[in-house]
């Protein structure tokens, strides 16, 4: 076992205290101390998420608002369009959309939602990236955007079939929301900015919450029966589960959005023939790969044993061959399916449902399948 | 018989010229939710240190190192059948596998059950 870095040189988010008060194994992630489990650990809080609702803090992300200098907001949108291949002029006030930063040579900066409140713009970025996102930002937007980093709020998921529910039972009014809705919302009378959204596949939220208020808004959310607090572990079994993207893993300044299966987030105003077609960074290596196919593909992976295979892993077209042909980006165990899964890239061809392909794992060649994504299916109220 | 312990959470309980080997109730309250073993075949010649199985929890793979040097005389089955067994009964029910001692001076250097306790304290 190794030792911990020195906490000191971490961040903490405002739900630090209560992290450690419910049992949190603390890690290192991104910068920040985070709980990876509780004392329940991965596999029931996993389960607990599918069946009931889990509580995840993900204060960690970055929130940034956008506001136009000219006060229209459409002028946000079609400034950020000069940073991503989608339609953001499109999103209407109150719903948000799934977007990337990318660079000139087509692979991604960062993924993040985008919603429209109505007056300006605000983003939700990963805690890895937030500062680089930060510098893009003001670098390219300046002149058109008040670019503003919003430090003092937390942010708080809450995932599975009873989420709605307990939402409700705290005066929220989240019934007549649809997946992807978004906007200022007050909760247990906070001033909260809610989506309907997540990283789980299931239904859920995102809560953003005045810090000095997150620790308020979590007892209360932890005080219904039906919430359990769930860590970083579950949250990545579930995102895998759900086929979702993990920024530097799946995804990073490598791999384009149409080699990683992406395209259906690229809307056809932005692709060759639209309305808006390109003008951002890196469209004359995205906006061919529409027409050509990528040379690769990022696919669903289901080991044929119960050995995980995991990131990393070099995959083989045949038990016996010696070059690879690409790798495993994420790769586990599937709790909710009882058996290992794994996301990685394949040349297209190789591509199919139903191909057969090797990992090696421990210098053996353990056969895996291509299958759709995702592994359970999504429970998005649309 | 005595049982000894490594400094990577294994215990070897002894005896007469077989050890057999598992780790520590500490180690799988580390490692979490157990979801696969693999253990190592019968009649392998381990060396000291060298990597005899794999435990995996829901979140990462953790080798078990050969504690001594032997050969694999059983493993066991009930474990690579139900992995959640380690969690539920590390220190017993749970073990992986025998070794025939191949010398018995290699146990000097292990631990008695309270040197272990104040090396995880």
């Amino acid at each position: 076992m190794s030792a911990a870095p020195a906490s000191q040189t971490l961040h903490r988010t405002p739900l630090h205290a209560l992290h450690l008060a419910r049992g949190g194994k603390m890690v290192p992630f991104a910068g920040y101390e985070m709980p990876v489990q509780y004392a329940t650990g991965v596999l029931k809080e996993h389960l607990h998420t599918r069946a009931a609702a889990g509580l995840f803090d993900v204060s960690h992300m970055g929130q940034i608002a956008l506001r136009p200098k000219s006060g229209k907001v459409e002028d946000a949108a079609l400034a950020l369009e000069r940073l991503a291949p989608q339609d953001i002029l499109a999103v209407p006030p109150g719903r948000q959309r799934y977007a990337q930063f990318t660079n000139a040579q087509g692979g991604i900066l960062d993924d993040l939602m985008v919603a429209n409140f109505g007056d300006r713009l605000f983003l939700v970025v990963n805690a890895a990236c937030k500062a680089d996102d930060e510098a893009l930002l003001r670098a390219e937007l300046a002149d058109s955007c008040a670019i503003e980093p919003l430090a003092d709020r937390a942010l708080l998921a809450l995932q599975g079939p009873k989420a709605a529910g307990v939402l409700a039972k705290l005066g929220a009014d989240v019934a007549a929301m649809r997946f992807m809705d978004a906007g200022p919302r007050p909760v247990a009378g906070l001033s909260c900015f809610v989506s309907r959204s997540g990283y789980t596949g299931e239904d859920g939220f995102e809560i953003s919450v005045p810090a000095a208020d997150a620790a308020t808004l979590a007892e209360a959310l932890l005080a219904d029966p039906d919430v359990a607090p769930i860590g970083l572990g579950a949250r990545d079994s579930l995102r895998l589960e759900a086929g979702l993207c993990l920024y530097g893993h799946d995804i990073d300044t490598g791999t384009t959005p149409v080699e990683a299966d992406l395209t259906w987030s690229i809307q056809k105003s932005r692709r060759s023939g639209g309305a808006r077609a390109g003008g951002f960074p890196g469209a004359k290596a995205i906006l061919p790969q529409f027409e050509t196919g990528p040379a690769r593909k990022r696919v669903g992976l289901k080991p044929e044993g119960r050995a995980p295979v995991r990131e990393g892993a070099p995959l083989y077209a045949s038990a016996e061959a010696h070059e690879a042909i690409g790798r495993v980006t994420s790769g586990g165990f599937g709790p909710s399916l009882n058996g290992p899964i794994a996301m990685g890239y394949v040349p297209t061809p190789l591509a199919a449902p139903g191909t057969r392909v090797f990992a090696e794992v421990r210098g053996q060649r353990l056969p895996l399948d291509v299958v759709p994504l995702p592994f359970v299916p999504h429970s998005y109220q649309r | 018989m005595t049982t000894l312990y490594t400094a990577d959470h294994e215990w070897l309980r002894i005896d007469g010229d077989v050890a057999t080997v598992g780790i520590t109730d500490y180690a799988q309250s580390q490692l979490g939710d157990v979801v696969f073993v693999e253990l190592p075949k019968l009649g392998r010649q381990l060396k000291k240190a060298e990597a005899a199985a794999v435990v995996e929890s829901v979140k990462a793979a953790s080798d078990v190192y050969a504690p001594i040097t032997g050969e694999v005389i059983e493993v066991n089955d009930a474990v690579t059948g139900d992995p959640t067994l380690i969690n539920s009964d590390a220190a017993d029910k749970a073990w992986l596998f025998k070794l025939r001692i191949a010398d018995k001076g290699e146990l000097d250097g292990l631990m008695d059950a309270d040197a272990y306790e104040k090396h995880t304290a």
